[in-house]
Parts: structure tokens; C-alpha cells; sequence
């Protein structure tokens, strides 16, 4: 991991997230109340003016600075998750380099998300996109696969993670109580994460 | 959209600062991280702190005051507050006995507490309140949603907590009164996040929604609009279902709007609903109607009994000074 890095990845997440406002409101309005949008804006704007205190820091540290941000910035349920993926990433990530060491951590912030929330794959939340992300990550990250493939990889599992939460009741999150009213709307907190995650991949695969 | 607003931004930070101003004499406002703080630091007492999305006003703002809160954490419209927020508010109100979290059971508020929870240095605990019996399960929530019925924990809960008694005391009562009030709402028309700056959800002119959520999030069933007697009676059936209070038993009823039901038709509701009750043998000694936890300019209302008895009605008539519930002094 490097800073610099980081910081570009904060302006592509931004950018990435604004291009797909249309989308991530109107899912949320179908099985949200309507403020997914609004919060991550807040988020990601804030993240991407923070480029002059992160460029001091480690990137380990920065992580853990981008978290406790977003904690007091975002509220909501995101918030705390979002910023418990940050605080924890940060923390597993120190002196992280190589692939392996960078997806532990990776994996470590997916796993604070579902201590925090409670929550698990399956029940329609963001964490229908991070779990199989994180999964595949750490495994093609082992197994010493190329760099380039390894992206689109994970490009490609956060898609379909998407995707299937199509079909699923929602058991925890803001969809929960819909039940079967909201089998047939994908789940806005799963798209934003793949939207994310996507747009970090494609800046690597540039 | 239709509403008083000068930047989107800004409504939030300029109608705390209205807030505050306008009642002077009872709380101190801060900004950045957003918190209200009574005028006059209480001394000796678990200090009481709630917090939430703004736009239920006057929940929690307008019940900081002796008697009641000591602190209130306001976040976006139907956002949590953040842990900062309640971080700070902690430090300025807490006065050597604990401090007391009364939080409404949605994922985000009870999130957010427990974070500020876990990086606490005093003594801490936390009531959550859960008195919706229209729906297990909703938008926000891991079960029961925290309504209007939190408005009587914190009045109850802030006149013991006035008399010196501990943490765990201040906790067990404030968990007693949750399991003895039930509340559930009903709504005529949605509401608009003033960012968002459309209807939360569509309604047509002759439908109602049946155990609606303070943040326009669904209830039971979309229905066609029927007499009030009927709205009530389906309302009244739900919450006895729930508390199953034995014949003669006394309560509290509180018929509470959501902003945009004038107050005329909420007495209609209260009459009909205690008339209901008494014929199902509930005495109705207490009674709270007006606009309490609202939804911003939502048309509706919700109906809440919570079974009293002789402690929890005598915490219920101690004297109170906030901004939205004054009596006894």
C-alpha cells in the first residue's frame, strides 16, 4: 500500500459515486427511505478534501484517519461500518506490501462490517458484495495470481454479489422489514460497495 | 419541494440556532459536533443523553431540561447522530455518576451509541426503546422500532434520575417503562428529506398506511381510507394485543402526531381511543396529545398506552421544564 495511492483512490471512489447517483437513489427509494446517497456523498466528499492531513501520513495510518472521519461525518447505519472497514483495515494493514499482506487487510475491514453490523452473506446488505470480494481477493492473492487478473477478478465477483441480492429477503439492513416486497430491487448499500470497488480496480488497472 | 429553506446545507445548523435561541433560558447549544445541553449543569445525577435523526422534533431537543435530558445529539434528517457527537455531549454533561443512553432501536442510532459507548471512560449504560408493535422488522431496524413511547421513558427515566438514583437504577426503570408501552401510527400522506426533495414514498388521495414508521418506512399494509373510529380501533387492537394489560388496569394514554394532522383531529383520535379503552376496562388516568415525534410534515398520528403503576406514575407528574413538555413548577 502507498499514500499516494489512497488518495487517488479517494477521488476516483468520489468521482465514481457521483456518476452513479441516478442509479443508487432510486434503488434506495425502492427499498430505503431515500438517504443511501445523500450520506455517501457526504462521505466521499469529505474524504477527498482531506488530501493535504493524509499526504503526511502512512498509509496504515491514513486508513485509520479516513475511518474515524467517516464515523462522525456519515452517520446512519453506514457510518459506523464504513468507518469500522477504515479504522480496522488501517489497523491490520501496517507495513502491509505484497498482494497477500494488502488482502489480510482488506479482509480484517470486511470483518469488523460484520461484527459491528451483526450480519453476515445472504441477508441483502453491503456485505453481499465485501465477503466474496474479500474471499476471492485473499484466495487469488495466495495463490500468486497475476495483478491484472486478480483486479478483474474481484471486478467481476463484486458484480455478481450485486446482482444477488436481487433475489434475496433482506434480513438485516434497510430492507429487512419489506420481506418479500423487496425480492426484485438490488440492495443500494451492495451497489454503492461495488461501485467502489470497482472504481479502486480500475484505477490500479490503469 | 415546499419548504422554509434558505440552503439545504445549512437548515439543520440555522434551526438548531433558532432552537436554542428561543429557548435561552433552558438549553445551551453546540455546534460542530451538534449537541444541546440544559442552560444550568445538573449536579449529583446520572446524566441523561439521547440523540437521533433530526426532523421528529421536538424529540430529543425540545426534552432537554430539568426533569427530563441533559443532553441531546441531533443528527442529519433521519440520520443517526454520530459517536463524536455523543463523545462530547457526554463530556460536558456527566457529573460523576454515569451517564445514561436512551436510544431508539434503529441499526444506525444503536450502532453509533455503542461506538461512543466503547470509547467511554466514565461509567456508562444504555436503554434502547422499542414500544412500534406494527412490525417486527423495518427499514432501520433489528427488530421493534424505538417511537413515540421514548418520550415517556425519558420523562420517567429523568424524573428518578433527578432524585440521585444510580446507573443501574435509572437503567432497569427505563427498560420497565419500554416493556409496558406500546405504541403504533398510522399515515395519511409521506413526508419530504428536504435533500432528497421528493415525497419518501407515494400515497394515493383515498389511502393510508397502516403502522407507518416515524421515517415514512411501511407498516403493516397500504389501505383505502375508512372513518377515524375504524383507524383507531384497528390501532387500539394492536397495542392491547401486545400488552395484554389485565382488566382495570390504569395507563397513560398519548395520542401523538406526526406534523401534519392538526390538533383538532388528534383529540378526535384521543376521544375515540379512550372511549375504546374504558370499554375494554383500562383506566385512563394520564394523557399526552399534541406533536411529540413527528415525521416532518407527515399527515398522521400514532397511538401510545404505557401500562402505569405507582412509581412510574408519580416520575410521570414530577415536575418537568423543557421546551415541548412543562409542568409542575
Amino acid at each position: 500500500m502507498n499514500t499516494d495511492f489512497i488518495l487517488q483512490a479517494a477521488e476516483a471512489v468520489n468521482a465514481a459515486i457521483l456518476a452513479h447517483e441516478p442509479e443508487i437513489e432510486s434503488l434506495d427509494r425502492a427499498i430505503g427511505d431515500g438517504d443511501h446517497f445523500i450520506n455517501m456523498k457526504r462521505g466521499c466528499a469529505t474524504v477527498a478534501a482531506m488530501r493535504a492531513e493524509l499526504a503526511e501520513l502512512s498509509p496504515d495510518a491514513a486508513l485509520q484517519k479516513v475511518g474515524m472521519k467517516l464515523l462522525s461525518t456519515i452517520g446512519g447505519a453506514s457510518g459506523p461500518l464504513i468507518g469500522s472497514f477504515f479504522i480496522a483495515m488501517g489497523k491490520a494493514g501496517k507495513e502491509a506490501e505484497t498482494l497477500p499482506q494488502i488482502a489480510a487487510a482488506f479482509a480484517a475491514g470486511v470483518e469488523a462490517i460484520k461484527l459491528r453490523g451483526k450480519a453476515d452473506v445472504g441477508e441483502k446488505t453491503m456485505l453481499d458484495v465485501l465477503i466474496p470480494v474479500a474471499q476471492t481477493f485473499t484466495r487469488l492473492a495466495n495463490e500468486g495470481c497475476a495483478r491484472d487478473e486478480l483486479l478483474r477478478t474481484i471486478k467481476r465477483e463484486a458484480e455478481q454479489g450485486v446482482l444477488a441480492t436481487r433475489d434475496m429477503i433482506a434480513t438485516k439492513g434497510r430492507a429487512a422489514f419489506l420481506g418479500e416486497r423487496a425480492v426484485g430491487h438490488i440492495d443500494p448499500g451492495a451497489k454503492s460497495s461495488q461501485v467502489i470497488i470497482c472504481a479502486v480496480c480500475d484505477l490500479a488497472l490503469v | 419541494m415546499k419548504k422554509f429553506i434558505n440552503q439545504v446545507d445549512d437548515l439543520l445548523a440555522e434551526s438548531l440556532s433558532g432552537f436554542a435561541s428561543a429557548h435561552r433560558d433552558i438549553v445551551r447549544l453546540n455546534l460542530d459536533p451538534n449537541y444541546l445541553v440544559r442552560a444550568e449543569k445538573a449536579q449529583n445525577k446520572v446524566a441523561l443523553i439521547s440523540g437521533g435523526g433530526s426532523g421528529h422534533e421536538p424529540l430529543h431537543s425540545g426534552f432537554v431540561g430539568v426533569g427530563m435530558l441533559d443532553a441531546a445529539c441531533p443528527g442529519h434528517v433521519f440520520t443517526s447522530p454520530t459517536p463524536d457527537q455523543m463523545l462530547a455531549a457526554a463530556e460536558a454533561v456527566e457529573c460523576g455518576k454515569g451517564v445514561l443512553f436512551i436510544v431508539k432501536n434503529y441499526a444506525g442510532d444503536v450502532m453509533n451509541f455503542e461506538m461512543a459507548a466503547e470509547m467511554l471512560s466514565c461509567e456508562h449504560a444504555t436503554v434502547i426503546t422499542s414500544d412500534d408493535v406494527a412490525v417486527e422488522n423495518s427499514t432501520y431496524t433489528t427488530g421493534r422500532r424505538g417511537v413515540a413511547g421514548t418520550v415517556i421513558v425519558e420523562k420517567v427515566v429523568g424524573s428518578l434520575a433527578e432524585t440521585g438514583a444510580d446507573l443501574a437504577t435509572c437503567k432497569a426503570l427505563g427498560e420497565r417503562v419500554n416493556r409496558r408501552t406500546a405504541s403504533m401510527g398510522v399515515a395519511l400522506t409521506s413526508c419530504t428529506v428536504p435533500a432528497a426533495g421528493r415525497p419518501t414514498f407515494d400515497i394515493g388521495a383515498d389511502e393510508l398506511e397502516m403502522g407507518v414508521g416515524i421515517h415514512g418506512e411501511p407498516g403493516r399494509r397500504r389501505e383505502a381510507l375508512r372513518c377515524a373510529d375504524d383507524i383507531v380501533a384497528d390501532l387500539v387492537h394492536a397495542i392491547l394485543e401486545d400488552l395484554k394489560p389485565a382488566p382495570g388496569s390504569e395507563a397513560l394514554l398519548m395520542v401523538n402526531g406526526f406534523s401534519g394532522t392538526p390538533l383538532m383531529e388528534l383529540y378526535l383520535l384521543y376521544h375515540a381511543a379512550e372511549k375504546l379503552l374504558k370499554q375494554r376496562g383500562i383506566n385512563i388516568t394520564r394523557s399526552l396529545v399534541g406533536d411529540y415525534t413527528t415525521s416532518l410534515e407527515m399527515a398522521g398520528a400514532s397511538i401510545t398506552l404505557c401500562l402505569l403503576d405507582d412509581e412510574i406514575r408519580r416520575h410521570w407528574d414530577a415536575p418537568v421544564h423543557t421546551a415541548a413538555l412543562r409542568w409542575g413548577r
